[in-house]
C-alpha cells in the first residue's frame, strides 16, 4: 500500500504513512456484502430506503452499496451525497473547506435514511450530519453503516452497521481506499 | 496590479487566510479559484427548501454602507442570514455620519460592540484600508470604496461566467476549475474611469487568465494605463465581433461621469450596447452588467431581455459568492476568536478521511 | 560657515552678536561653551513657508509651539503664512500674530494675503500690511485663480516697492479647473487607486501664466514648493531670460513619490501631491543648478481627528520644521551613514524604476551637492527671499546677529512622530533614519537648543 497525499484536508492534510494492513479489498466487499443484507433485513427489505454518503470517505462506499443491494434485491435504492462542511460544530479547529457537492435526489419525508461513512471517530461529523439531513426533510429514521469504528467517541452516538471494530490510539489514523484499510499515520509534507 | 499591500509585485498568491477583503489583489489567482469553489457548495444550498446553513452560528456580521446600495447590502445581509450569522445594519445614511471625521468612531464603537466582520461600503477610495487599519479584530470586507475596487462584484461575474460556461459543457461549474478563463477575450465597456467595477473586473479576470480589454469615450478611460494589464480598443463595433464576453458598465451620472461626455444621447449612439450593436456579437458571446441598468443608455432595452444578458443571473449568485466570501473569512481554519484553544494532538491526526 | 564655503574656527558671541572668530580664541572663565566638535557652525535656518495654525487652528500647532519645532529643525526664523482663521489679511491680524511671535523660539516673520480672506476675488491691505513689516504676500493653500487680478496685484506690490518696500508676491500654483478636485498626482497611481488626479499642468498652467505676467510687470514673484519638472524647466528658462522669478521646493518632493500613496495613508496627502520619479529627479536637478532658490517646509500640522480619515478626506499637508535639514542633507548629499526607511528607498540603479515604495532617499548620480551649498539652501537665499537678511542667513563674522545652527551632518536619528515638538503628529518620515543632526540652536545669543534638547 503507497502512501497516500492527503490534499483534501488543508491545511492540516499531509501524506499518510500505512503500518499494517488490516482489510484486504475482498475483505472490504465482504463486508459491504454483509452491511446491506443487514441493511435489507432490518427493515424489511428496501421500501423507502435512501443511502446517503458521507463526503468524502463514505460516498464511494455507499456507491458500492447501492449496487450490491441492487444485486440482491433486485431494484435501485436513491443514493445522494452529503457534505457537512457547514454544519460541524468546530469550525475555524479543522479545515472545513466542502471538499465536494451536496446531493440529496429525494425529500427524505418519512424515509429510512442510512448514512454511510468510511470511518467512526469521534461521532462529530455524524453530528454535523444529522443536523444537515433535517434541511432535506424529516426522515422516518436515520441509521448509521461505517466500514470501521476506531473508538474514542466524543458523543453519543452508535453505528448500526460495522464493517470492522479496530481497536487505535488517538494518534493513530485510518486509510480507507480501492485497496482495503490500513492503519498508519500522518507526516508533514 | 491595483494590489495595495505589495503595490508593485504582481497579484500575490495568498489564499482564503488573508484576514480582510479588500481587493481582488488580496486573493490572487488561487484565491479566487477557492471563492468560486466554495460558492457552488453554497449554490447548491441556496436550492434547497431550507437555504440556510448553521455555519457561522453565534457571528456577527455588521453592514456599514456609508453609500446606499440596497442592492448589494442585501445581498451581503441574505449571505450573512444564510450562513445564521447575526446581521447588523446600521444606520450610517448620508445624514448621520456625514463627516469623515467621526468614521474612526464609528468603527471603533461597532467594533466594541463584538462585531466579527464589517462590510463597508463608502464613496471615497481607500476608505476600507483605513477601516482595516482602526479594526482590532473585525474582518473588514470592501463592499465598494469610491472608483477603487468592489471585488465582491467581480467576483460573482466570474462565478456566472463560469456558471455558463459549464452549462454549455454539460459539466458541473466546479470540475472546470478556472482553466475555463484561460485565453477567454473579456470587453469592458464604458465609463473605466469612476469604476470600482472594472478595477476588479480586471484584476479578477488577469489573474484568471482571460485576455481583457477596454472601451469607452476617452474621457472616460483612466488618466493612465501604465500597469493595466490591458488593452485598449479604439473601435467598439469591430472589437465586439471578436470578444467572448462583454462588461457594460453604469454610466455613474450621480459620480459626475455625466459632464464626462457631451450628452446621454451622444454616449448611447457611440458607446451603448444597442440592438445594432449587440448584432454584432460573437455567437454565444455573453453581457454582463453589474445593476441597476440604465435601459437606452448603456444598453438598449431589448438587448437587456436577450438571454446573453447574465445581469439577473449576476443578482442570483451574489448571494452564495457572498456567502462563500463570509465563510472564507470567518469560517477559515484559525479564524475563531473565541478558540486561542490549540487544536489537539488527536484531532490532527484525524482529519484524513476519518474526520470524526 | 557662511554660504560661501566654510573653514575650522571658533565663534565667540557677547550680547546677541558675534564678537571674534578665529581659529582658536582664548575663554574667560565662567564663560558658557558649546561643543560644536565634528559639527558645521552655520547660520540659523530661515523657513520661508510654514503653517503656523495660530489665530484658529491651536489645536493643531500655535505659533510657540511651532517656534520650538523649528528651533529644533535649526531654524531661526520662520515665516508665517497668512491661512489662518480669520487669514491675515490686515494689519490687525498681522500684528497679533507678531505679538504671538515675541518671546518665541525663534523669530516669526508674517506673510500677508494678495487677496481678502484669500478668497481670490479683491486685493488685500497691502500697503497697510507691509507697513506693518509683511515682505511677502500669498494666498498659499490656494493660487490666485484670476489672472487679471494677479495682475493688478503685481502692479500694485510694483508701487510699494518703488517706495523701498521690497515686498515680493509668492504664489502657490494650482489652476483649481484643472486640478479639479484632485487628491494626489494624476498619473498611474491615481488611475490604479482610483483617486481623482491633479494633473502636472494644474501646476504648470499656473507657473507659465505668473512669468508672464513678470515679464509683463517687472515686479518680482516667488513660487513656492515647485513639484513638477514641467514647472522647473519653465522656472530655469524664465531665470535664463533674466525674470525676476524665485522658487523653492519642499523637502517632501525630494524624498517621495505618488507611489508612496498606494497604501491610501493620509500622512502622504499633500498639495502639491507627491509627484512622480522622474519629477523628484527633475527637482533635484533644479535645486542642484541653481533653478531653485531655496528649500522651504511647508510645515503643514493636522491634528489625528481631522487627518486620521479616508485620504481623500483628510487635508493636505505634512510636518516639516524637526525634518526637513535632515531630509535635505539625506537627500542631496553623499554621505556615511546613509538614510533608511522602512521598506526600503534606495536611489534606484535604472532610471524611472522605482524602489517599490516611492521612497527615494539617497543622493543619485543626478544632485549631489556638498553641504555647505545645502546649508545655503535653507539660510542665506530663503533669507534674502523674505528680507529677512539684515539678521538672518548671513556668513557668520563680527558684528553679525547671533542667530546660529550647530548641525552634526553624519549623526543618524530616527524619527519618532511621538517625540516631536509639534502638537499634530502627521509626519510622512515616521521611522526613518536620518543623516544630518541639529546639535544646538542659538538664538539672538540664547542656547534655545542645546545637545538637541529645548532649552524652553
Amino acid at each position: 500500500m503507497a502512501e497516500r497525499e492527503r490534499s483534501h484536508t488543508r491545511p492540516l492534510g499531509g501524506v499518510f504513512v500505512p503500518r499494517s494492513v488490516v482489510l484486504s479489498a475482498a475483505d472490504v466487499q465482504r463486508a459491504l456484502t454483509r452491511m446491506s443484507h443487514e441493511i435489507a433485513e432490518r427493515n424489511g427489505g428496501l421500501d423507502d430506503v435512501v443511502l446517503v454518503g458521507l463526503q468524502t470517505g463514505g460516498v464511494p462506499l455507499a456507491r458500492r452499496m447501492a449496487v450490491v443491494l441492487g444485486d440482491v434485491e433486485g431494484r435501485e435504492v436513491p443514493l445522494g451525497t452529503l457534505d457537512v462542511a457547514f454544519y460541524r460544530d468546530d469550525i475555524g479547529l479543522r479545515p472545513v473547506l466542502p471538499e465536494a457537492v451536496t446531493d440529496i435526489p429525494v425529500d427524505l419525508t418519512g424515509k429510512v435514511v442510512v448514512l454511510v461513512d468510511d470511518v467512526l471517530f469521534t461521532g462529530r461529523t455524524v453530528r454535523a450530519a444529522l443536523n444537515a439531513l433535517g434541511e432535506f426533510g424529516r426522515a422516518r429514521s436515520i441509521q448509521l453503516a461505517v466500514m470501521i469504528d476506531r473508538g474514542h467517541r466524543e458523543l453519543p452516538i452508535r453505528p448500526d452497521y460495522v464493517g470492522k471494530n479496530l481497536p487505535t490510539s488517538r494518534q493513530e489514523m485510518v486509510d480507507v481506499g480501492e485497496d482495503g484499510v490500513a492503519i498508519g499515520t500522518l507526516s508533514d509534507r | 496590479m491595483i494590489s495595495t499591500a505589495d503595490p508593485v509585485s504582481a497579484a500575490p498568491e495568498t489564499t482564503s487566510t488573508e484576514r480582510h477583503l479588500l481587493s481582488v489583489a488580496d486573493l490572487g489567482r488561487s484565491g479566487i479559484a477557492e471563492v468560486l469553489d466554495v460558492a457552488e457548495a453554497f449554490a447548491e444550498v441556496e436550492r434547497r427548501s431550507m437555504p440556510k446553513v448553521p455555519t457561522l452560528r453565534g457571528r456577527v456580521v455588521a453592514t456599514l454602507f456609508f453609500e446606499e446600495s440596497t442592492r448589494t447590502r442585501l445581498s451581503f445581509e441574505t449571505a450573512a442570514k444564510r450562513l445564521s450569522a447575526d446581521v447588523l445594519s446600521l444606520a450610517v445614511g448620508t445624514s448621520s455620519v456625514k463627516k469623515g471625521e467621526s468614521l474612526r468612531d464609528t468603527i471603533e464603537t461597532v467594533e466594541a460592540m463584538g462585531i466579527d466582520a464589517l462590510i463597508v461600503r463608502h464613496r471615497s477610495s481607500g476608505a476600507c484600508h483605513q477601516v482595516a487599519r482602526w479594526a482590532r479584530r473585525a474582518h473588514v470586507v470592501n463592499a465598494g470604496d469610491g472608483w477603487h475596487e468592489h471585488p465582491s462584484q467581480a467576483l460573482l461575474d466570474c462565478f456566472t461566467l463560469r456558471q455558463v460556461w459549464a452549462e454549455r459543457a454539460g459539466v458541473p461549474p466546479a470540475s472546470m476549475g478556472i482553466d475555463c478563463f484561460d485565453g477567454k477575450r473579456i470587453l469592458i465597456v464604458g465609463d473605466i474611469r469612476h469604476s470600482r467595477v472594472a478595477r476588479s473586473q480586471v484584476l479578477a479576470y488577469d489573474a484568471l487568465g482571460a485576455s481583457v480589454s477596454i472601451a469607452g469615450p476617452g474621457s472616460l478611460l483612466p488618466p493612465s494605463l501604465a500597469g493595466w494589464p490591458v488593452t485598449v480598443e479604439p473601435d467598439l463595433d469591430d472589437a465586439l465581433t471578436r470578444v467572448d464576453v462583454v462588461s457594460l458598465l453604469r454610466i455613474q451620472a450621480e459620480r459626475g461621469s455625466g459632464a464626462f461626455v457631451p450628452s446621454l444621447r451622444e454616449y448611447t449612439e457611440h458607446w451603448g450596447l444597442t440592438s445594432r450593436r449587440a448584432s454584432r456579437l460573437a455567437p454565444g458571446a455573453v453581457v454582463t452588467h453589474p445593476g441597476p441598468m440604465l435601459r437606452g443608455v448603456e444598453v438598449a432595452g431589448e438587448v437587456a431581455d436577450l438571454p446573453s444578458m447574465l445581469a439577473t443571473r449576476q443578482v442570483t449568485n451574489g448571494v452564495a459568492v457572498r456567502m462563500a466570501i463570509l465563510f472564507l473569512l470567518l469560517g477559515a481554519p484559525g479564524t475563531d476568536p473565541r478558540a486561542a484553544r490549540p487544536v489537539p494532538e488527536g484531532v490532527r491526526v484525524a482529519v484524513g478521511s476519518d474526520r470524526g | 560657515m557662511g554660504a560661501d564655503g566654510g573653514r575650522r574656527a571658533d565663534v565667540a558671541i557677547t550680547d546677541g552678536v558675534v564678537t571674534a572668530v578665529a581659529e582658536r580664541l582664548d575663554v574667560d572663565p565662567g564663560t558658557k561653551i558649546l561643543d560644536a566638535g565634528g559639527c558645521v557652525v552655520s547660520p540659523g535656518l530661515v523657513d520661508l513657508h510654514a503653517h503656523l495654525r495660530q489665530p484658529g487652528g491651536e489645536e493643531a500647532e500655535t505659533v510657540e509651539s511651532a517656534a520650538r519645532a523649528a528651533a529644533l529643525g535649526g531654524y531661526t526664523a520662520i515665516v508665517a503664512m497668512p491661512n489662518t482663521d480669520p487669514p491675515i489679511d490686515s494689519a490687525a491680524v498681522v500684528h497679533e500674530v507678531l505679538s504671538l511671535g515675541r518671546g518665541a523660539m525663534a523669530d516669526v516673520a508674517v506673510a500677508g494675503a494678495i487677496t481678502v480672506g484669500r478668497a481670490g476675488d479683491q486685493l488685500a491691505p497691502m500697503a497697510e500690511m507691509a507697513d506693518a513689516g509683511v515682505r511677502i504676500f500669498t494666498d498659499d493653500g490656494a493660487g490666485v485663480q484670476d489672472g487679471g487680478l494677479m495682475r493688478r496685484a503685481l502692479d500694485y506690490a510694483g508701487g510699494l516697492r518703488a517706495r523701498g518696500q521690497k515686498v515680493v508676491l509668492a504664489q502657490h500654483c494650482e489652476d483649481t479647473l484643472l486640478a479639479a478636485g484632485g487628491v494626489m498626482h494624476e498619473g498611474e497611481w491615481s488611475s490604479r487607486l482610483g483617486l481623482p488626479g491633479i494633473p502636472s499642468a494644474a501646476e504648470e498652467a499656473m507657473v507659465a501664466r505668473d512669468i508672464a505676467l513678470v515679464r509683463q510687470t517687472g515686479v518680482p514673484v516667488h513660487f513656492l514648493h515647485l513639484s513638477t519638472a514641467g514647472a522647473v524647466e519653465l522656472v530655469r528658462r524664465a531665470k535664463s531670460e533674466g525674470l525676476a522669478v524665485t522658487a523653492e521646493v519642499a523637502p517632501h518632493h525630494l524624498v517621495l513619490t505618488d507611489q508612496a500613496v498606494a497604501g491610501y495613508d493620509p500622512s502622504y496627502r499633500v498639495n502639491p501631491p507627491l509627484r512622480t520619479f522622474a519629477d523628484v529627479l527633475a527637482v533635484r536637478a533644479g535645486v542642484a543648478d541653481g533653478t531653485i532658490d531655496a528649500v522651504a517646509t511647508d510645515h503643514a500640522p493636522h491634528s489625528p481627528e481631522v487627518k486620521d480619515v479616508p485620504f481623500d478626506m483628510a487635508p493636505p499637508g505634512m510636518l516639516g520644521l524637526e525634518t526637513a535639514l535632515a531630509v535635505t542633507l539625506t537627500a542631496l548629499t553623499r554621505h556615511r551613514g546613509s538614510g533608511s526607511a522602512p521598506g526600503g528607498g534606495e536611489m534606484p540603479d535604472a532610471p524611472g524604476r522605482l524602489g517599490g515604495t516611492g521612497i527615494v532617499l539617497d543622493a543619485g548620480e543626478g544632485a549631489v551637492l556638498d553641504v555647505g551649498a545645502v546649508l545655503a539652501l535653507l539660510t542665506a537665499r530663503p533669507a534674502s527671499i523674505a528680507g529677512l537678511g539684515d539678521c538672518h542667513g548671513g556668513p557668520l563674522v563680527v558684528g553679525a546677529v547671533a542667530n546660529i545652527c550647530v548641525v552634526d551632518p553624519t549623526a543618524t536619528w530616527t524619527v519618532d512622530p511621538t517625540g516631536l515638538a509639534s502638537l499634530s503628529r502627521n509626519t510622512p518620515y515616521a521611522g526613518w533614519t536620518l543623516t544630518g543632526r541639529v546639535r544646538h540652536t542659538v538664538l539672538r545669543g540664547e542656547p534655545v537648543v542645546l545637545d538637541s534638547e529645548a532649552q524652553r
